[in-house]
């Protein structure tokens, strides 16, 4: 897929995905898988060189860690679209016997995820062993990740952020989801994140930035732009600025869709601002 | 009774070295992770051996299990070493969430566990990682005795897919299990014949089990010696047996009687044959810093208590 049209219908699916996934179980995280939502379908079908079908080890492909497990909705989304799994699926997420638990697991063998997460700051660290083995097996390709802000409250991160710079981890690509909310509410109140591209500077990473992160093209730029910084000795990372629960008006620029199902009228009023595109589950 | 010869007095943690040494030799896939602890770990060689395949992680066992977790994805098998505190309560949850839920074929190999750890005291003495790893689903656990279990084990673990905790220590112990043993995980070893007592012991305490069993052959009471190096999953069949039998059991550990081997052992006999049992193990207590002779005499994990607990489980039949 190379047409940025093509993406952008897409997202909107995947923006309905998400609203219509929350609102039936009258749970799970729409504001950052909304937020998110350009970003990880840019990457799924565009970004990243990929092989059709899953395999655990992804050896010979580029590989993805979703961090920020919360997100799920439009991970599955996402991953069924580009056809890990049917997109019928989506009607069990969260439902008991189903392989789209609330939070992304390979316990129930869901294809497309290779990690556990949920319990939060945990991903950096995977996404760097992973491409430690790739560089051990030889394998040029990249591994991506995608972090919540709030996240990096978690000192594990920080454990990783030093071990990948001072170990010239330089075939990955984490990128931040920067939209400045947490579920108590902006990150800035919560426990301030201070200068986040000073701070990854500062532990060695090259950092690039992208400002408007729930744009396509900008994405698509950013993202070469990172990609061309790989295998120069750090590791990189993306700032991501995106705007939580963007696509749908009333849900965008607050916490209060973090962990929120929308009810009837709202889910109405989302999908009447996303129009069917691709086609709904 | 069969007796069992001391080859000479060597550190457990020496077998794991030797045997990840073993381990970088025959096996591609096998890796090594290490939180500051190499000379403690012995996992000097291994690192002299194939620098590349070794990830110093410096102080941050976090990440070092999330790394970890991260190398099998590509087929890697990792094997992390750091103490046992360090490697279980410390990073419980990266091992619950990334490793265990994740099914990670991730070896975590935990040296300096228990009293024995010596003069450090409490705060590097864990009592409680046994429970807390079993606790786990999908993570087996092993608990070796002496160097050649350890070594032996270390290499049969690479071939088990599936998260793995093993247990060692830290200071010099009667080396007596045959050096060319072939280590089954889930497997006991009956170690000597009886029919009054069925002692069940694991890592230190299986040693203390066999002296106590001779001081007890003196005496005139015969007592079957188990080793059970794997505590999960637990060799039920051979307990059974065993204590069909004997009729009673002295569960041994270095470990809190909480969470620990005996409370296995009991939930095995309450299921499938009731049977008065006495436990040595710490009784839901920190240790302290001491010698390891002197804390395991001070905390009633030696010979001489299990021969008292023998004793007495037996007056209870």
């Amino acid at each position: 897929m190379s047409n940025t049209q093509q993406l952008e219908d897409l997202t909107t699916q995947v923006r309905r995905d998400i609203l219509r996934m929350v609102h039936k179980v009258n749970s799970g995280h729409p504001g950052g898988s909304l937020g998110c939502a350009e970003f990880i379908v840019a990457l799924y079908n565009e970004i990243m060189d990929r092989k059709d079908t899953f395999d655990m080890d992804g050896i010979g492909e580029d590989i993805f860690f979703l961090s920020n497990g919360h997100i799920s909705p439009v991970f599955y989304s996402v991953l069924a679209r580009a056809g890990y799994f049917p997109v019928e699926e989506l009607n069990t997420f969260r439902l008991i016997n189903s392989r789209l638990q609330g939070h992304p697991t390979t316990h129930e063998g869901l294809p497309g995820v290779r990690v556990a997460s949920g319990s939060l700051g945990q991903g950096m660290s995977v996404a760097i062993g992973a491409a430690q083995a790739k560089k051990l097996n030889n394998d040029s390709h990249l591994v991506y990740s995608l972090h919540g802000d709030g996240e990096l409250q978690e000192g594990q991160n920080w454990e990783a952020m030093m071990y990948a710079a001072g170990n010239n981890v330089d075939n990955l690509i984490a990128t931040i989801d920067l939209n400045g909310q947490q579920i108590d509410g902006p990150t800035d109140v919560v426990l301030p994140l201070g200068n986040v591209k000073e701070k990854f500077e500062a532990f060695g990473w090259i950092v690039v930035e992208i400002n408007q992160g729930n744009n396509i093209e900008e994405i698509l730029k950013g993202m070469a732009v990172a990609k061309s910084k790989t295998g120069q000795g750090k590791p990189v990372c993306v700032l991501l600025k995106t705007v939580m629960g963007n696509g749908v008006d009333f849900m965008m620029h607050t916490h209060a869709w973090h962990g929120k199902a929308p009810n009837d009228e709202q889910l109405a009023i989302g999908l009447e601002q996303n129009a069917e595109t691709l086609g709904d589950y | 009774m069969k007796t069992y010869t001391n080859t000479g007095n060597k550190d457990t943690r020496s077998g794991f070295g030797a045997g990840l040494t073993e381990l970088g030799k025959t096996n591609e896939k096998v890796v090594a992770l290490c939180a500051d602890l190499i000379g403690s770990l012995k996992m000097d060689d291994f690192k002299a051996n194939h620098p590349e395949r070794f990830f110093q992680v410096g102080i941050a066992e976090a990440n070092m299990i999330g790394m970890a977790a991260g190398l099998t994805i590509g087929g890697k098998i990792p094997f992390t070493g750091t103490f046992a505190n360090f490697s279980t309560g410390r990073v419980y949850d990266q091992i619950r969430q990334s490793v265990a839920y994740s099914d990670k074929n991730v070896k975590i190999c935990a040296s300096h566990a228990g009293l024995t750890l010596g003069e450090d005291g409490a705060t590097h003495q864990i009592l409680e990682d046994i429970g807390l790893m079993k606790m786990l689903p999908g993570m087996t656990v092993i608990n070796t005795c002496d160097y050649n279990q350890t070594k032996a084990a270390t290499i049969a673990i690479a071939d088990h897919h599936g998260p793995v905790y093993l247990r060692f220590g830290r200071p010099s112990v009667p080396n007596f299990t045959p050096e060319d043993q072939k280590f089954e995980i889930g497997k006991a070893l009956q170690l000597t014949e009886g029919t009054d007592v069925t002692i069940i012991a694991t890592g230190h305490l299986v040693w203390e089990a066999l002296e106590a069993a001779k001081a007890l052959h003196e005496k005139g009471i015969s007592a079957e010696v188990i080793d059970i190096h794997t505590i999960k999953p637990l060799d039920d069949e051979a307990i059974l047996k065993s204590v069909a039998k004997t009729g009673c059991v002295v569960t041994a550990e270095e470990h809190n009687y909480m969470g620990g081997l005996g409370e296995s052992v009991a939930r095995v006999l309450a299921l499938g044959h009731p049977a008065p049992q006495e436990f040595i193990a710490t009784q839901d207590t920190f240790g302290e810093s001491g010698t390891p002779a002197q804390l395991m005499e001070k905390y009633g994990l030696n010979s001489a208590s299990i021969i008292k607990a023998a004793e007495k489980v037996i007056a209870r039949k």
